[in-house]
């Protein structure tokens, strides 16, 4: 029980802090906040239910006030507004993700990357296209149009969330709760 | 670590905080309920005119905050100037700008402390069945402990990494990162256990006389 609050907590931290640190950079230069991959490592590393638990841990912070998002927004102006279909699709997309870990037993580079673009990238882009189409009065598949060019980095991310997880597995083997 | 509450206290603090939260998804409704732009124009006037009521600190801090919203004006202004539909645009436009700014008013104006009375009273029905709301209090104080904690982490690796190479810190330094997570997490779940777990304190003292002498 205190195992699994701590690790919720730790994660929600996680989130929080990886969307503080600017420095992080892809290979080609491009900064990028890292925090759709904490997500992602949410579900890959705590499985479904516990991944799910943290996100929306952090989502209640940043409601209750903190400037916990990437660029230090937070409070509860960012639920009113376009990017509120990311911000709810972020506890699905890390159970999704978890799921798709604890489901599938195969190789875990593969599995969670595969996991990641599945619950990170296609299930979040598609709560984060009906929030903007909501929220600007627009169709889905425009609102799709217009999100489309951020895919290719968070598809990067997933792919990133992948061996970082597999990397977690070996340098701490009895923390893949997704796998336990 | 700092919340979004303003420093500059105005009338609006000394509102309940539930008042506020209640009042909060109404307006909100009702600004989706309307679809012209010239009630929702009004709406944007008696708006600023909150903000302006807190003094113009308050009102500058308020139209700071309302920053991350100009990509999506511009997107709405581009659309809708190019489909003709000014007035469409006019609308969702005022309507955004409207229940952020509302949102936005609300968290400038509860303290973090207001807000987590307020959940832990939304959280009554749950006690009230008899199950224990104290890991949702518990974990809410502790993502606010290891945030700054963990992010100090972070800043130390990618210190590390610079000392070391010429290329700025790649996503490489994330495994570590989360290895130190869970590392804390398992110190922390060690010191929770320690001091009793999370089990309710029991509720009345245990009888003294039952103990052997």
């Amino acid at each position: 029980m205190e195992r699994n609050i701590a690790r919720i907590a730790l994660f929600a931290a996680l989130i929080a802090a990886l969307g503080f640190l600017p420095a992080v950079t892809l290979g080609f230069g491009v900064p990028i906040t890292a925090q759709s991959l904490a997500v992602m490592l949410c579900g890959t590393v705590l499985g479904a239910k516990r991944g799910a638990l943290a996100v929306l841990l952090f989502l209640a912070l940043v409601a209750l006030g903190l400037p916990l998002l990437a660029g230090g927004r937070g409070g509860l102006g960012v639920f009113a507004s376009p990017t509120v279909g990311f911000l709810v699709g972020f506890p699905i997309a890390a159970f999704t993700t978890g799921l798709i870990v604890e489901r599938w037993k195969g190789p875990l580079p593969l599995v969670a990357s595969v996991a990641s673009i599945i619950g990170g990238v296609v299930v979040l882009y598609v709560f984060g296209a009906m929030g903007l189409a909501l929220m600007l009065g627009k169709t889905f598949p425009e609102a799709a149009l217009l999100v489309t060019a951020f895919i290719p980095g968070d598809i990067i991310k997933a792919v990133l969330a992948g061996g970082i997880t597999s990397g977690l597995a070996k340098a701490r083997p009895d923390s893949l709760l997704s796998r336990a | 670590m700092i919340s979004l509450t303003s420093p500059t206290k105005i009338w609006a603090h000394r509102l309940p905080a539930g008042v506020k939260l209640a009042a909060l998804p109404l307006t909100t409704l009702a600004l989706f309920a309307v679809s012209a732009p010239a009630p929702l124009g009004l709406a944007c006037v008696a708006t600023a005119a909150l903000y302006l009521s807190a003094g113009p600190l308050f009102a500058r801090a308020g139209i700071t905050s309302l920053r991350p919203l100009w990509p999506f004006l511009l997107v709405i202004a581009l659309w809708h100037g190019i489909s003709g539909e000014i007035a469409a645009g006019l609308t969702i436009s005022l309507r955004l700008i409207n229940a952020v700014a509302l949102a936005n008013f609300v968290t400038m104006t509860t303290p973090l402390s207001d807000m987590i009375a307020v959940l832990s009273w939304l959280l009554t029905p749950l006690r009230k069945l008899g199950l224990s709301t104290r890991a949702i209090e518990l974990s809410i104080a502790l993502v606010i402990r290891f945030t700054p904690a963990l992010t100090h982490k972070g800043e130390r690796l990618a210190e590390a990494w610079r000392a070391r190479a010429r290329r700025r810190p790649s996503w490489k330094i994330i495994t570590p990162m989360a290895a130190l997570a869970l590392d804390d997490a398992d110190h922390v779940a060690l010191a929770l256990r320690a001091r009793g777990g999370l089990e309710p304190p029991p509720t009345s003292p245990p009888n003294p006389s039952s103990f052997p002498k």
